[in-house]
């Protein structure tokens, strides 16, 4: 009989602790929801206390591998965040990409990935250059049979500086490394000789697509050749109503005019099939620009593209 | 090894059993694989990076912490629960019960790492879909964290051959930190001039060195490991733990027990 008490004592004890303990977790959640709806949250920059890369390195006790990977993979994270939020400051993209390749100089992805986060104006990237090229320059260093650091290299003296003959520098570097792409020879070369051509523009984006397994970059780049599209056609529609005006000494009314009289066949459509528009004062147009955000030709006047550009193509 | 050396041996094996220290591969099978899902989700291009730091990085964290807890009590311990005169009341001589404690520690570490290899391992395969050449490094890995144990299992039981548990565990985890750090301590003696100069060099050589058997980053980006070095430090980790082990018998062999 007493035993049976006991058994009955510690069995109710038991249902008590666990009805307890499931309270307590589910009220401590409840309350810790509340408190941060209370609290702002606190922005990733300013869990970043330590900035100087050597402290990290130290305070690492020689497992600097996955602190690299860490502070990756939290560069990742406030790049995202920061772009989702269209904040267009990135104070601290710079400092923690320098600590995760200075805790491992060989995370050849934070290089790759890293200069096109740093390199690219706001929204798109953090809008600093010379950082993103600083950034190479040590992943050169540390890294210098990588072909591919020096296309990313060349890739920003291109794209964000236009410094043609620092371009066609870097390429024809990597060019000279056993086992590089054979584009790299013939960016080097056109860099040199035909570095703002359109042309050109578009053996570097084919090439960043088709070498690149990241969704993000494919889709940027697949944009970027979007946008070449509608420039090459607008600059050569542009000159056929240039051509129009000479022959005929005025402007086309009409886009089937144009077409008709300058030998183009049907009317001229963009990437996304709508048709170009020819305005009374002779330019051409497109109709959605919205639709093509690195466009530089066929904007209306005074267009302000969107902050947060949407990208078409998905990988 | 003598068969009474064995015998401890395994019995500290046993009782570290019995002391479930084994549980830590539970913590660590599920770091592993909620880390292998998660970076996926939230990094860019280095989950196999991540496996293989994180993997090993645990494994010699997770030994550590073990070599020093359990290394700290394996004297004090016996002398506190008076079964080691029980022991001693045998014919075993003290410095057999200080060895064959070392070896029940060591394999006790040894048969933790061999458990998380296979986590470390299934983690890669899981990530990766396949084995690579360059994976095989990953065994030298752990083969220098396996030292890495036998090092400071010796110290800890040098401390404890002397010390209270507290203090055993405080002397050897400064020793595991300034170990990391033997190469610059090394640097800063080259700098230095006249006894400083001496009495630095001296001290880099007597703290283990243990930045020398990580090579966690390096593998994990398929570098090879020179054989050379495999040699060296097999050797380094013997004589090390040599000199402490002899160190914790000459004082366990003079410690007055009554």
């Amino acid at each position: 009989m007493p035993e049976k008490t006991s058994l009955n004592t510690r069995q109710r004890t038991t249902l008590v602790a666990a009805a307890c303990l499931v309270f307590s977790v589910a009220a401590s959640v409840t309350v810790l929801r509340r408190v941060d709806r209370i609290r702002p949250e606190a922005p990733l920059e300013d869990a970043l206390y330590v900035t100087s890369p050597n402290i990290v390195k130290r305070a690492s006790l020689g497992y600097n591998g996955l602190m690299a990977c860490i502070y990756w993979t939290r560069a990742v994270q406030y790049f995202g965040q920061r772009h989702f939020e269209g904040t267009g400051s990135y104070n601290e993209l710079a400092p923690l990409l320098e600590i995760a390749t200075h805790l491992d100089p060989h995370l050849t992805v934070v290089y790759h990935f890293g200069a096109s986060f740093l390199a690219p104006k706001p929204p798109g990237g953090a809008g600093e250059p010379v950082r993103a090229i600083e950034l190479m320059d040590y992943g050169i260093q540390n890294n210098p049979s990588d072909w591919h650091l020096y296309y990313d290299l060349g890739f920003v003296y291109y794209t964000e500086l236009k410094n043609y003959p620092k371009a066609s520098e870097a390429f024809a570097r990597g060019a000279a490394i056993p086992g590089a792409h054979p584009s790299l020879r013939i960016l080097a070369a056109r860099m040199a000789e035909h570095g703002g051509d359109i042309e050109t523009a578009r053996i570097l984006w084919t090439e960043t697509l088709e070498s690149n397994n990241d969704e993000q970059i494919k889709a940027n780049a697949a944009e970027h050749l979007r946008g070449l599209k509608v420039d090459d056609d607008v600059i050569h529609l542009q000159s056929a109503v240039a051509s129009f005006k000479r022959q005929t000494g005025r402007l086309p009314a009409t886009m089937l005019e144009l077409a008709s009289a300058e030998g183009i066949p049907g009317i001229p459509l963009d990437p996304d099939g709508s048709a170009y528009l020819l305005t009374l004062d002779g330019r051409i147009q497109l109709q959605h620009p919205d639709d093509f955000p690195f466009a530089t030709q066929g904007l209306p006047p005074g267009y302000k593209p969107p902050v947060r550009p949407t990208f078409h193509a998905k990988f | 090894m003598s068969a009474r050396i064995l015998h401890i041996a395994t019995n500290t094996f046993r009782e570290a059993v019995r002391d479930r220290v084994l549980y830590n591969l539970i913590a660590f099978a599920l770091l592993l694989s909620g880390a292998s899902i998660l970076v996926g989700q939230i990094s860019i291009d280095i989950e196999r990076l991540v496996v293989i730091n994180l993997g090993l990085t645990a494994v010699s964290l997770f030994g550590i912490v073990i070599a020093i807890f359990i290394g700290i009590g394996l004297v004090s311990k016996e002398i506190e629960k008076r079964t080691l005169y029980t022991v001693l009341s045998r014919p075993v001589r003290r410095w057999e019960f200080i060895v064959g404690k070392y070896f029940g520690l060591a394999g006790t570490l040894v048969v933790n790492t061999f458990f998380m290899a296979i986590g470390v391992f299934a983690a890669l395969l899981y990530v990766s879909h396949k084995f690579v050449g360059s994976d095989a490094s990953v065994f030298v890995a752990l083969y220098f964290i396996i030292l890495e144990f036998l090092v400071i299992c010796s110290l800890s039981l040098l401390f404890s051959s002397f010390s209270s548990p507290l203090l055993s565990a405080v002397f050897t985890f400064s020793l595991f930190v300034i170990g990391s750090f033997a190469g610059d301590l090394r640097g800063f003696a080259g700098m230095a001039q006249g006894i400083t100069r001496w009495l630095a060099l001296g001290m880099s050589y007597l703290v283990p060195n243990l930045s020398a058997f990580n090579v966690i980053t390096s593998v994990a980006h398929g570098q090879s490991v020179p054989a050379q070095l495999i040699l060296q430090n097999t050797l380094y980790a013997i004589f090390y733990s040599g000199m402490a082990l002899s160190g914790a018998v000459l004082i366990f062999e003079r410690r007055n027990l009554k």
